[in-house]
């Protein structure tokens, strides 16, 4: 993945800046009005000289409300792959403008984006994610009217697997250890994936058995069947996994051990839960993560 | 019965670093041939070898480049570092049985600057064996690490007996003053206090950084004769008083959840009982203690599992200092495996070597058998070492 991203960013840095993208509207008095009382700047120079207010270079080359997705600008095409990657939150971290001159009503901008630079993965605050600068310049014709720095967070949001949207679980879930499954354990796996918790019985005498195994310990019976579960159980036991990390799972995440209401024990990740709020004893319920089409996870949720 | 007849007579070891720039193989006959130099014994000497599933020289390698001959007996112990102490016990079961005369047991890693166990690891987790089997019901579902699966264990110990982070941290503190006078040690003058301890980041809680062993580069050999052999070489031999094995009922490697209680160590007090039962001694005859220490509230299960102290005690008995150096029961003098090295538990039995000798730079004074353990929350072993003559061998 991380691989995947270099490249991109190297592809779309080396294409240099993209074409130039004009204004839909010429510089005009009603558009400065309007932004002049929404921001609050009562000085009367603009309207009487006829000029725009500097800080509002973006403007005019903005796409408007329902913008469509344009591949030829490198901040769009770079937030597509970081998208496709699973960094799909976004917050911007700096923005440097630089002012030549004002723009005079009656002027047609035109705006050309460059992409500078992609960093990371890095771990922030808000979550894993990725640094990504570019740089914008404003012409009237061959004149450049004005610059900027522009710097976005792509993060992906904190959460587990299965507290992530899905465009985000397929990066994660390549990651995920997976069971080794056998002709004794396969029963379970089958039933995560229809979304039922099996707990091995004993076809002979009935006794409840996890993990399951082929002979019964209790009668000595190689034929084994298994019940549904109910679902319910209380942590008997859980631990806070800080570091390191762990394949195909943002930390921090809880992991319990849980007492099933029939008796019998069984670990699984205590998903969407604040650490400070588990407690031994607390109420689970089961809740199964989807990891694609082989892999289904036991799961648990604290039950209010 | 091995009670007696058998004896440590060598022990060698590498330095202990954290990037040894030599290969595990290169490691290897490092320490072997420190441990043959120590016991005065030429490599032809020696007919069998022992060393764990997990180590990554063959005997065969070793024998190779060590000059060995001919071997008749060579022997691998699973389940991770609770083989150190069974490697001894099978070269001492090898030579009582008259299979072996001289038998060398090794282990060479590096831990730190090759392949981290601390790690989550892909390789443990997709093993096609019945241990890969038992793993997928913990691995996947993100309980893979050796520190969280002990995290797990450690809170319920918590909260049945009422232990807290302080309990876990005494035993840190008193392994890193132990280390800190002791040159050989990876935090030589480092000692720390509770409060650091207390300051140190979490794993996986409740266990904190400082509640788990370091990671290390290094190797040890220990050599083992017959004691009629060890009376004519160069050092004071190590009596094998007693060693044993242990697994538990329903035993797992790290994950034994599925029993009644989540508070002990069953399969340490498999080995303890034996111990006791071999040597005619009880838990009062012990000067030292050396206990597998990878992390810290498998040391204070240990004391209760040997019986040192009765079920959830520990805390009380180590309160006043009691497994320092002065103490009533020193444990690991040489800084154990959070404050000397990670060697599997290795190092432990080449500082009871010492303890026996009274050679060892921490020295405890006394003639009392010296306990040495294995890694815990596995299947494990033991080792009651001692000077000829002292201990009640019986039976």
């Amino acid at each position: 993945m991380e691989d995947t991203v270099n490249a991109a960013a190297e592809r779309i840095r080396a294409a240099g800046a993209g074409p130039a993208r004009p204004a839909r509207d010429p510089v005009n008095l009603p558009m400065i009005r309007n932004w002049l009382e929404a921001i609050g700047d009562r000085n009367p120079r603009y309207e009487q000289d006829g000029l725009a207010p500097p800080a509002m270079t973006q403007v005019w080359t903005m796409r408007g409300l329902h913008p469509a997705a344009d591949p030829t600008d490198p901040l769009s095409a770079m937030s597509a792959v970081l998208d496709q990657a699973g960094f799909t939150s976004v917050v911007a971290t700096n923005c440097e403008q630089t002012y030549h001159r004002y723009l005079r009503d009656g002027e047609r901008v035109e705006v050309r984006s460059r992409l500078v630079d992609v960093s990371g993965p890095k771990r922030t605050a808000l979550g894993e994610g990725w640094f990504v600068t570019t740089d914008s310049t404003w012409y009237v014709g061959a004149e450049a009217v004005a610059s900027m720095t522009f710097r976005v967070l792509r993060f992906r949001p904190p959460g587990s697997v299965a507290a992530t949207p899905a465009s985000e679980r397929t990066a994660a879930a390549s990651d995920v250890l997976r069971p080794v499954v056998t002709r004794d354990t396969s029963f379970f796996w089958a039933g995560t994936a229809a979304g039922e918790l099996r707990i091995q019985r004993c076809g002979r005498c009935g006794r409840l058995r996890h993990p399951p195994g082929p002979v019964c310990r209790q009668c000595g019976a190689d034929r084994q069947d298994h019940l549904v579960a109910r679902g319910t159980g209380e942590v008997f036991s859980f631990v806070v996994h800080r570091h390191p990390p762990v394949p195909g799972r943002r930390l921090p995440i809880v992991v319990a051990l849980v007492e099933l209401t029939e008796g019998v024990r069984m670990v699984g990740e205590v998903l969407g839960a604040d650490p400070a709020q588990v407690r031994i004893g607390a109420a689970v319920r089961v809740d199964f993560v989807r990891v694609d089409a082989e892999l289904t996870l036991p799961a648990w949720r604290l039950l209010p | 019965m091995i009670s007696g007849r058998v004896a440590i007579v060598g022990v060698g070891e590498t330095e202990f670093s954290k990037d040894s720039g030599r290969s595990e193989l290169q490691l290897a006959v490092a320490a072997v041939r420190a441990a043959l130099a120590d016991a005065g014994l030429a490599p032809t000497d020696v007919d069998g070898l022992v060393t764990f599933t997990m180590d990554s020289t063959a005997e065969i390698a070793l024998a190779r480049e060590v000059g060995v001959g001919e071997l008749r007996f060579f022997s691998q112990v699973g389940y991770g570092g609770g083989a150190a102490c069974a490697t001894v016990q099978q070269a001492a079961l090898a030579i009582s049985a008259g299979t072996a005369r001289v038998v060398v047991c090794y282990r060479a890693l590096n831990e730190r600057s090759g392949r981290r166990f601390g790690r989550v690891s892909r390789a443990i987790s997709s093993a096609p064996t019945s241990s890969g089997v038992d793993n997928a019901w913990h691995y996947p579902m993100g309980l893979g690490t050796p520190a969280a699966t002990v995290a797990m264990v450690a809170r319920r110990y918590q909260h049945v007996f009422g232990a807290t982070g302080e309990d876990f941290g005494r035993v840190a503190v008193a392994a890193r003053r132990h280390a800190a006078t002791n040159p050989r040690a990876w935090f030589f003058e480092r000692p720390i206090t509770l409060a650091d301890h207390q300051a140190s980041r979490w794993i996986a809680e409740p266990l904190r950084l400082l509640d788990c062993c370091q990671e290390s580069d290094g190797a040890v050999a220990v050599v083992v004769a017959g004691a009629e052999q060890a009376a004519d070489l160069r050092q004071t031999p190590a009596v094998i008083t007693a060693a044993a094995q242990g697994s538990g009922a329903d035993q797992y490697i790290m994950t034994s959840y599925y029993r009644d209680n989540l508070t002990g160590l069953p399969e340490l007090g498999v080995v303890g009982r034996q111990l006791w039962q071999q040597s005619g001694l009880v838990p009062d005859d012990v000067r030292v203690a050396v206990l597998y220490d990878h992390f810290t509230p498998y040391v204070l299960m240990q004391l209760e599992e040997l019986g040192f102290c009765p079920p959830g005690e520990a805390r009380h008995f180590i309160a006043d200092g009691a497994i320092e150096l002065g103490g009533r029961l020193p444990v690991n003098p040489h800084g154990g495996q959070l404050g000397e090295a990670y060697i599997h538990g290795m190092n432990g039995i080449v500082e009871a070597v010492r303890q026996v000798r009274g050679s060892s730079v921490n020295q405890v004074a006394g003639a009392g058998p010296v306990l040495v353990t294995a890694g815990t929350g596995v299947p494990t072993s033991g080792l009651l070492l001692a000077p000829r003559g002292s201990g009640k061998v019986g039976h």
